[in-house]
């Protein structure tokens, strides 16, 4: 190889001022020094985490997380409810035994399936998952189950359905009383 | 004949170049002494953050690829596109997607879409040309390191640009993109639900961390894709983002300068 023609040499960093010319901060001067940092910091710091705040509104206009659907009468065994898929992101099915509530939050990725009612089967638009009414996973890359969340009665009668539980049929917690509506 | 018409305006040039207006704007000769061409580069705040001098060598098409050059140009040509598609576009759930059809047949000139989008993807490619050939340039060493970090940055900005773009659309393949990209953000450590060190996050038995103000939260503005969403996205693609990578790109053309010009080549 044929030497590298010269570089020109990168601009030398200004040589460090002589130790003298970093100078002392004096007795009188520290005080002022101090309160006015002090302020600059403090207004940045508030500046910046009202900013932030900002981002995380006080109201929310999703739908509760918690939110009575019916009364157990109105759905029939065998059947997958999709009517409160849309606006609270859960299945409701009624088996032989009672009722469950699904996620609709794909184990995969985090897209929503769709209730396909001619193959019986949940089916992701994005990689191909596909899981029982059960929310078992049989095909495609979702690795675990559909998670179910919370049911139980309400005082007057109706499925109450509580999303801010999740149960992991993988952690065992599909035999959760609260995972499940017993119903003869 | 020629000089009759050539005389008039070659006198009315020498007007105009004479007038206040000119030599305020000019304060330099024409560039044909190497003084004169310093001067032009130094006066003029676009052309003084390039180097007054380059290598030959260095600026040879088979050193650089022009790579930051193409990558320059597709960031202005979106700029420009972006902007005109701005005047049809309305950030809303219920608009969004029409909006997008009527700009490709309703309006003039509907290729702008196209433009803009395909620009946006050549882009992403330049970006990633342009930091291998530094790469393997080696143009990263000392005293370039602080320019390669800018660059960084600059791709991440790139990237951001790409991802916050391709949900403004609202269809099929923009919702589910964005559901399953920002999924990721739940895995923030300490600031995503399911990042590491956020379950330690407590204050008694309630979890500090939660889906309503994760950093999943700040990104959608809300718990899942929806018109907070599009709007957030929409700020960002169009103001925020833009804004940062000029501003850093400023940075980096300056710093190229600093370091002593476009690297040598090896
Ligand atoms: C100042 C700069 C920019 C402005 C004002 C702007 C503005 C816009 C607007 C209004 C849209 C919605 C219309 C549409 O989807 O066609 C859009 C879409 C998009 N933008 Fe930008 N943009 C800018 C820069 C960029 C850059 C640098 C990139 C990527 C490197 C990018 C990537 C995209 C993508 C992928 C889409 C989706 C395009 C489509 O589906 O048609 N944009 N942009
Ligand atoms: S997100 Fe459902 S299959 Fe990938």
């Amino acid at each position: 190889m044929p030497d590298p023609p010269a570089q020109p040499a990168a601009p030398k960093p200004a040589p460090r001022r002589a130790a003298s010319a970093a100078k002392k901060v004096t007795r009188r001067e520290f005080p002022f020094l101090a309160i006015g940092w002090g302020m600059f910091t403090a207004a940045m710091a508030a500046g910046l985490t009202a900013a932030g705040r900002f981002m995380f509104p006080n109201v929310l206009t999703e739908p509760p997380s918690t939110f009575t659907a019916g009364f157990p009468d109105d759905f029939a065994i065998g059947v997958v409810d999709t009517r409160f898929k849309e606006r609270y992101q859960v299945w409701i099915v009624r088996d032989e035994e009672g009722i469950y509530a699904l996620s609709t939050i794909c184990t995969h990725l985090g897209c929503t399936p769709n209730w396909l009612e001619a193959e019986a089967k949940f089916k992701c638009p994005c990689h191909g998952s596909g899981f029982y009414a059960t929310g078992i996973n049989f095909e495609g890359p979702a690795p675990r189950p559909l998670e179910r969340v919370g049911v139980s009665l309400a005082e007057d009668g109706q499925v109450l359905i509580d999303k801010s539980r999740l149960f992991k049929f993988e952690a065992g917690q599909w035999n959760d009383p609260a995972s499940f509506l017993p119903l003869t | 004949m020629l000089n009759r018409i050539l005389a008039p305006l070659s006198a009315a040039w020498k007007e105009a170049t004479d007038s206040q207006v000119w030599t305020s704007i000019f304060r330099h000769g024409k560039p044909v002494s190497n003084r004169n061409r310093a001067l032009v580069m130094m006066s003029n705040v676009f052309l003084h953050l390039h180097p007054v001098k380059s290598r030959k060598a260095g600026i040879k098409l088979r050193y650089t690829w022009c790579m930051g050059g193409i990558t320059f140009f597709l960031f202005l040509v979106l700029t420009f596109t972006g902007l005109l598609l701005m005047f049809y576009y309305r950030p809303t759930v219920e608009y969004a997607y029409a909006d997008i059809v009527d700009l490709q047949e309703h309006v003039p000139l509907g290729i702008m879409r196209e433009l803009h989008r395909w620009g946006a993807h050549a882009m992403v490619i330049t970006v990633w040309l342009h930091m291998l050939r530094v790469f393997m340039t080696g143009s990263y060493k000392p005293p370039r390191e602080f320019n390669w970090g800018i660059g960084v940055v600059l791709l991440v900005l790139t990237l951001l640009l790409s991802f916050t773009g391709y949900l403004l659309p609202w269809d099929q393949l923009a919702i589910w993109a964005i559901a399953v990209g920002s999924n990721m953000a739940r895995a923030t450590p300490l600031l995503g639900t399911e990042g590491p060190l956020s379950a330690s996050l407590t204050l008694g038995d309630i979890s500090l961390i939660n889906a309503g103000n994760d950093a999943r939260f700040a990104l959608l503005g809300a718990r899942s894709v929806g018109q907070p969403t599009l709007l957030r996205f929409y700020v960002l693609h169009c103001v925020g983002l833009p804004l940062a990578a000029a501003f850093l790109m400023a940075v980096h053309f300056w710093r190229v300068r600093k370091d002593g010009g476009i690297s040598g080549p090896m």
